[in-house]
Parts: structure tokens; C-alpha cells; sequence
């Protein structure tokens, strides 16, 4: 149990790279998931018609949806960090939904993804923030008044650093709960089939996970977009 | 009684503790190590039984209100469900910290290394 078979780290020894691929089985995957992408955005962008064909309305559906979600949120002005959202969306999506593949692994089980896509947001918050308000994003950190200003500076800091430890420790517990939940079942019961219904809930969870880091990946560029108290 | 029964309990934890430090024989450096892991074993089975109890009630009241809002104006549901499926999520995630402290409990307990060598495993 404690060394599962994965087929990509097979693949890797062929070549001759087993020993990166059986140590960091994430990384190789997460590559997996960027080709996927890749192949995929290819195959997308490639006879774009007016009339849409099959491919092309689903497509359409998935991008619409999201950036419709995403300006509801964030206003007009958070448009431009579509790009952004909708990528940290659809990769821990993704990156969830793998594990369940027998053979497969999910990066995000392993903290050091989660904690990866995690910093990608702290850094795009700061980043807008200070791209829209220049030195002036220092009043986001200072409160409402200025006497309290030294006492704030030390909680918003506490705050912000906090958001990056629950952005991580959530999807990372999320998914590592539920493989761990999948490899005790297949120990306990495997040949009944016992892991299935709890493989439903495992696709559901993964959905509500990836939409809620990039729910708040956009709550927080828009807390930073927004004018101080 | 109750002031009494808890002096007691602080009582034998601390003689527990302190026993640790006056330690000599083989056979008693064990039996710490051993002590250590049925305190990290009741630990996690305890803190993430004590954190489902919370999660459980918050999650209720949460999908209490979010049903009444939907019984009171059917054509909101569909926002209602989606405020409260990102409610259920952020007070789901309080019970996967104590998960995940659990989980380093038992599998990435710092100590784990010199304990397993006193014990001799």
C-alpha cells in the first residue's frame, strides 16, 4: 500500500529517469496535467467558426460559465484576471479528478502542489494590489483608523499569511482524506467493488474543492482591487 | 468533588511526566516510548472525533437555513444552493485541519525516529 503502481513512473524507468519519477511520483504527474491542457487548448482553439461545432460548444459552455461566475463576483474590472482564475480552476480540477483513475495519482495529495497554487494566489493578490493602488496598498494593511495602525499591521500580516496555510491545508487534506478513504476501502473490501459509491462522492468533492480555491483566489483579487476601509 | 477529581487527574499526568525523567532500566525507557504512542493513537482518533462533532452541527444549521430560504422562495434556489455549498466547504475545511493534524500525528511525528530507537523498534 505504501508504494501504489503508477503508470507514468513506470514509463519514467524506461527511460531512465525512475528514480526521480518514483520520488516525486506529483511532479511527473503535474506534468501530465500541463500536456493535457496543452493538447486540449490546441485541439480548442484550432477551426473556431462563428457557428460553433460540437467541441467548440463545450468548450464555449466551460469558459463562459466560468467567466460569468467570475464577474459576478468580481465586477468588470476583475475581466482581466479571467486568465488567472479560471486557469487555478480547471488545474486543481483536474489535478483532483486524476487520482481517481486507477493507475493515476493526484498531484494536489501531495502538499507541495497545493501549497505551489496556493502561493500563485498570494503572489497575484499582492501583485494587483499593488498594480492598482501603487505604494497607497499599504492602507489596505493600516484599518479604518490611524491610531490603530500599529496594531492592525501585525493581524492583517497574521491574516494574509493564514490565508495561504488554509488555502493549502484545505485541498490537500481534502484530496489526501479521500485517496486515503479509497486505498483502506480496496484494502478492506477491494474485489466487492467497495471503493465505487464513495468514488461518486470523491468526483463531487473534487469539484467543490477546485471551485472553492478559486472562489476564494477571487475573493482575495478583489479584496486587493477594492479601495481600503 | 469535581475540584477534586481534576487535582487527581493533573496529579497522575504530572506523575506520569515526571516518571519519564527518573527513568533507568531498559524496560522502563520502553514503556515511555510506549506511553507516547497511545497518547499520539488516542489523540488523533479523539481530535478528529471532536472535530466532527462541530463540523456536523455547524453543517446542519447551515443546510437548515439554506432548505428554509428555499421553502420560502423557490425561484432563489439556485442561488442559495451555490451560498451554501461554499459554506458547507469553508466549515468542512475547520474539520480537515484537525485531520490533518491527526494525520501528522500518526504518520510524521518528529519524535517518532528517536522514540522507534529507545523502544527498539
Amino acid at each position: 500500500m505504501e508504494h501504489p503502481i503508477l503508470f507514468l513512473s513506470l514509463l519514467f524507468d524506461l527511460i531512465g529517469l525512475g528514480d526521480f519519477a518514483h520520488h516525486y511520483p506529483h511532479v511527473v504527474y503535474s506534468w501530465l496535467v500541463m500536456l493535457l491542457f496543452i493538447v486540449f487548448g490546441w485541439i480548442a482553439g484550432k477551426g473556431v467558426s462563428i457557428i460553433p461545432n460540437k467541441l467548440q460548444n463545450l468548450f464555449e459552455v466551460m469558459i463562459e460559465g466560468i467567466e460569468n461566475f467570475q464577474v459576478d463576483m468580481m465586477g468588470e474590472e476583475g475581466r482581466r484576471y479571467f486568465p488567472l482564475i479560471a486557469t487555478i480552476g480547471l488545474y486543481v480540477f483536474t489535478c483532483n479528478v486524476l487520482g481517481l483513475v486507477p493507475g493515476l495519482l493526484s498531484p494536489t495529495a501531495n502538499i507541495n502542489t497545493t501549497l505551489s497554487v496556493a502561493l500563485v494566489t498570494f503572489c497575484a493578490t499582492h501583485y494587483v494590489g499593488i498594480r492598482f493602488h501603487g505604494i497607497k496598498y499599504v492602507k489596505h494593511f493600516m484599518g479604518s483608523m490611524l491610531p490603530l495602525a500599529p496594531l492592525m499591521i501585525p493581524i492583517e500580516i497574521i491574516g494574509h499569511l493564514s490565508r495561504v496555510l488554509s488555502l493549502t491545508l484545505r485541498l490537500f487534506g481534502n484530496i489526501m482524506g479521500e485517496d486515503l478513504v479509497l486505498a483502506i476501502l480496496l484494502l478492506l473490501a477491494g474485489k466487492f467493488l467497495a471503493p465505487l459509491p464513495m468514488m461518486f462522492m470523491a468526483i463531487f468533492t473534487s469539484f467543490v474543492q477546485a471551485l472553492i480555491f478559486s472562489l476564494l483566489s477571487m475573493l482575495y483579487i478583489s479584496a486587493a482591487i477594492e479601495e481600503a476601509h | 468533588m469535581k475540584k477534586a477529581s481534576l487535582t487527581i487527574l493533573l496529579t497522575v499526568l504530572i506523575v506520569l511526566g515526571l516518571s519519564a525523567v527518573a527513568l533507568a532500566t531498559e524496560t522502563e525507557v520502553k514503556v515511555a516510548g510506549l506511553r507516547v504512542f497511545y497518547a499520539i493513537v488516542t489523540a488523533a482518533g479523539f481530535g478528529m472525533a471532536i472535530a466532527a462533532i462541530g463540523c456536523g452541527l455547524a453543517q446542519g444549521l447551515a443546510i437548515k437555513s439554506a432548505v428554509e430560504g428555499t421553502a420560502r422562495n423557490p425561484e432563489a434556489s439556485g442561488k442559495i444552493t451555490v451560498n451554501m455549498l461554499i459554506g458547507l466547504a469553508m466549515i468542512e475545511s475547520l474539520a480537515i485541519y484537525a485531520l490533518v493534524v491527526a494525520l501528522i500525528l500518526l504518520y510524521a511525528y518528529p519524535m517518532s525516529g528517536p522514540i522507534k530507537g529507545l523502544v527498539g523498534m
